[in-house]
């Protein structure tokens, strides 16, 4: 059961766009035996069964999605996600890193040492430096806790996507599709392909996070999902609106959008510590988590910000690793936590780096729980007042906003947690 | 011996003595398809007959998937003969036929004074049920054996052997056992009507009619309509209804036995009990209902569930939920099993089998192989039923991905593609070509625990659907 034992330089799990950034960039920098492990068939994660355009290029992520699902010519811009998630398994492979797909990591042997199963049997392979990359995924129906009965016809994007793009499956008739955020979109955009009709976008939001809309598709704001009903197959969906009144949409598929969370599962098995508002490793600017050796990037740490920043996360963590390899890593332990204050859900990074680093793009990332027009963000450590920024545009539940990092080397290592606050 | 498993169309005709069955058994969930695996043992012609798509498909496939001891059950009852029977028949077949079971034991945790004052009696009661093991524990070796119980525990009743048991296998290898040795299933083959006769029953079925000599009514929660059908009106079926979360597998470490409530005026209670696939299990709710088709989940079950969840073990609704399911349990209004021989009409029941029932299902097997005998039934000599060995679901056992030897002789066993569960595609392939295949992409998952896991598809769900509709389009 055990395995054969292998060693390698690195061992990236998750060939998305963050582990296959991360090999291409080692394997460039000859960090020596560079591996990547995708449990799927095919590398590329997420943007595999993203048909919508605008992976990598300059508009945000939300308005490409939108601009596909309206089949506009913006949509044009960018590449489309089969495409991106092509180019980096490309520059992988063309980098020198050994991509090896259908291989799960099923566990830990040891501190860096994982357990893996494939076609070829289990394996165990120790590394000097191991790089989480293992991505995020939309909750399920059961997760959000929606009741009724459990018919056939309910869906996450991840698999209506995979269901039409990647497998050619029927879907149905009449679609419900819950969220409007971008996926929400892309979701839409999908079941269009596949011939369905797109009853209504419900969102629990009173106010739309940008005015993009589906075009010829209602929104449904401030309802919520109260039961799915069925038997042999999805009937409706009762829904509630803020104000009380409630209504049943027919339909034969309802699609449960957004609502990701970082698929922590192998790090919480090894023990390593979480961050509790993005429920992803705690980590550091050199993306460092809470074991020596362990490294983690991409979504899996901020579940989720858009393809190419994680891209850009993978690229970033070649240096700290090739510093661990090298023997000439800073010392860890010193970065105190940073933690939010509600309506401030996260803040990523969540560890003040060595020595002041500064995470990437000398910003960090963050989410509100509740809209926050041109807020106040104060940044303090034991009464202490270190940065103040006031925000110039709106704050709103499931979109990033950044912070400066200017502050970071005025943290002061033997103090307590730095909060960060909104007003 | 053929295997004669129909889905649709007619049944196979009846147009000579020789197409009469001797028994039909009428219900394909555990207790039938228990009675069917016995009656296969002797040189019978048997049909058992369910109106859905598949085995165990309604309370047999939603209950808490525990392995009683009896302990509680009502002394002198039948239940409690045949629920204490029924757990070492049942313990034994699981060990030879891969069932996973789990001892894990269970802890009767009192939460307040009269909870406390409760447990000798319900030590007593263990003691008079036969069960000799069971011992009463202070709060600091209930706090030692959990460390993460919830504030306010005073005690506990310790008992031992209560263990976990996969409800999926269960009835699927009663009933593959039992086809295998010749015993014919018809799917899809709702009872309508039965008219009984000198010779026997005709039944009247949503396909066409089917002669039996012997009946056995083992329809669950509709057995009271299938009793009203031969004139009786003896009983009737209160659905009660168990709404019940299935926490993430994270959520393991938390719970190491089952937590029983102890029952009291305000109810029965929830428990928190670990499960074969490595989850943890928290319900059910107890609502008495006239729907018997209401297996849906409310708001305020969901609520209350978690309410209770919290005070047992707080940390547990921290963890994510991977599934909320109900089932509905047959409940008569009467404390014990509705077994009932008619010896006129060739003819026995077998209704009320609440929540017990998994346990006690090869003792009510048994037990109706009696009564059959009473109403007129010849089975001849018995023969042993040639063995069998179920795929292994449970987190206890060795499965095939961490298998060298397997993946070595067939890749497919080392090919994962449901990644929450660790199912791989030799698995199934091999459910899909089962002596009783499944009809639904949720028959797969009940054979295999594909898309059981905590994405519920988001990763697997279009493969796993295209790999059933390839084998059954």
């Amino acid at each position: 059961v055990t395995g054969q034992p292998r060693e390698v330089d690195v061992l990236i799990v998750g060939a998305g766009p963050a582990g296959l950034a991360a090999g291409a960039e080692l394997a460039a920098a000859d960090a020596g035996r560079v591996e990547i492990l995708e449990r799927e068939q095919e590398a590329g994660g997420i943007p595999r069964h993203c048909h919508h355009g605008g992976f990598g290029g300059r508009l945000e992520r939300s308005a490409y999605a939108w601009a596909s699902a309206a089949g506009s010519a913006y949509a044009r811009k960018g590449t489309t996600g089969p495409d991106f998630a092509r180019r980096g398994v490309a520059a992988a492979v063309a980098a020198g890193a050994a991509l090896r797909t259908g291989v799960t990591v099923t566990g830990w042997a040891g501190p860096r040492t994982v357990e893996t199963t494939g076609p070829a049997g289990p394996e165990q392979i120790t590394a000097r430096a191991v790089i989480l990359a293992t991505g995020a995924r939309e909750r399920p129906r059961s997760a959000r806790l929606i009741p009724g009965t459990r018919p056939p016809g309910v869906y996450t994007t991840g698999e209506l996507q995979q269901a039409v793009h990647l497998y050619g499956l029927r879907i149905g008739t009449r679609a419900v599709v819950v969220g409007d955020e971008p996926v929400g979109h892309a979701a839409v955009a999908t079941l269009r392909a596949a011939g369905v009709h797109v009853v209504a976008v419900v969102t629990d939001r009173t106010a739309p996070a940008l005015r993009l809309r589906s075009p010829r598709v209602p929104l449904l704001t401030g309802t919520t999902v109260t039961e799915l009903t069925g038997r042999e197959r999805l009937s409706g969906v009762a829904l509630r609106h803020h104000d009380g009144r409630t209504t049943t949409l027919r339909c034969d598929t309802v699609v449960l959008t957004g609502d990701f969370v970082p698929d922590h599962e192998l790090a919480r098995r090894g023990g390593i510590v979480l961050d509790p508002g993005t429920r992803g490793p705690a980590y550091d600017a050199a993306y460092r988590t809470s074991h020596p050796g362990v490294f983690a990037v991409g979504n899996l740490l901020h579940a989720v910000e858009r393809a190419g920043y994680a891209a850009q996360e993978g690229r970033a963590v070649a240096v700290p690793v090739l510093h661990r390899l090298a023997g000439t890593e800073e010392a860890a332990g010193a970065g105190r936590r940073l933690v939010v204050d509600a309506p401030l859900r996260w803040i990523a990074p969540n560890v003040a780096g060595p020595d002041g680093a500064r995470p990437v793009g000398d910003r960090f990332v963050l989410r509100t729980g509740r809209r926050l027009p041109r807020p106040l963000l104060v940044v303090s450590q034991d009464g202490r007042e270190l940065h103040r920024q006031r925000l110039l545009s709106i704050a709103v539940p499931g979109r990033p906003f950044t912070l400066g990092a200017e502050w970071v080397d005025r943290v002061d290592p033997d103090g307590t947690d730095v909060r960060i606050t909104a007003r | 011996v053929t295997v004669t498993l129909t889905t649709a169309g007619p049944l196979p005709p009846l147009d000579d003595a020789e197409a009469t069955y001797d028994v039909v058994v009428v219900g394909a969930g555990v207790v039938g398809a228990a009675v069917a695996r016995e009656l296969a043992r002797y040189r019978l012609r048997t049909a058992l007959v369910d109106a859905s798509d598949d085995i165990g498909n309604a309370t047999s496939k939603a209950n808490t998937a525990i392995l009683h001891t009896g302990f509680d059950a009502v002394p002198g009852s039948l239940e409690a003969r045949l629920v204490r029977e029924g757990r070492d028949l049942l313990a034994a077949y699981a060990a030879e036929a891969g069932i996973p079971v789990e001892r894990v034991g269970a802890l009767l945790v009192a939460w307040d004074e009269d909870q406390l004052a409760a447990l000798p009696g319900l030590r007593d009661k263990a003691e008079r049920n036969g069960y000799h093991a069971s011992r009463i524990i202070g709060a600091d070796e209930l706090r030692a054996r959990e460390p993460h119980l919830g504030p306010g525990a005073l005690g506990a009743l310790d008992v031992p052997d209560e263990s976990i048991i996969c409800p999926w296998t269960t009835p699927l290898a009663f009933a593959t056992q039992a086809v295998r040795a010749g015993v014919h299933l018809h799917l899809n083959c709702r009872v309508r009507d039965i008219t009984p006769d000198a010779d026997g029953h005709t039944l009247t079925t949503s396909r066409g009619p089917l002669r039996t000599r012997h009946l056995v009514n083992a329809a669950g929660l509709h057995a009271d309509e299938i009793d009203r059908l031969l004139g009786h009106d003896v009983f009737t079926v209160t659905p009660r209804r168990g709404q019940l979360l299935v926490l993430d597998k994270l959520a393991r470490p938390l719970v190491g036995l089952i937590l029983l409530p102890v029952p009291g005026p305000a109810g029965k209670g929830v428990l928190v009990a670990p499960t074969v696939f490595g989850n943890v299990l928290l319900g059910p709710t107890a609502e008495d209902l006239d729907d018997k088709t209401a297996t849906g989940s409310t708001a305020d079950g969901i609520r209350l569930l978690r309410e209770k969840g919290r005070r047992i073990v707080p940390g547990l609704l921290d963890e994510e939920v991977t599934a909320v399911y109900a089932g509905l349990r047959a409940a008569t209004g009467q404390e014990d099993y509705r077994i009932q021989e008619y010896p006129g009409l060739r003819y026995v029941a077998v209704g009320g089998i609440r929540s017990t029932g998994l346990t006690a299902s090869m003792a009510i097997g048994r037990h109706v192989m009696g009564l059959l005998t009473a109403v007129g039934l010849d089975p001849g000599e018995p023969h042993e039923l040639p063995p069998l060995t179920m795929p292994n679901l449970g987190e206890a056992f060795p499965r095939p991905y961490r298998d060298a030897a397997l993946i070595a002789a067939d890749p497919a066993y080392g090919t994962l593609v449901c990644h929450c569960e660790q199912v791989t595609l030799g698995e199934i392939r091999d459910a899909l070509t089962s002596t009783i295949p499944p009809h639904s992409p949720d028959g797969l998952r009940r054979r295999t625990r594909a898309r059981g896991g905590r994405c519920q598809g988001f990763y697997c769900g279009a493969a796993v659907r295209a790999l059933f509709e390839e084998e059954r389009p």
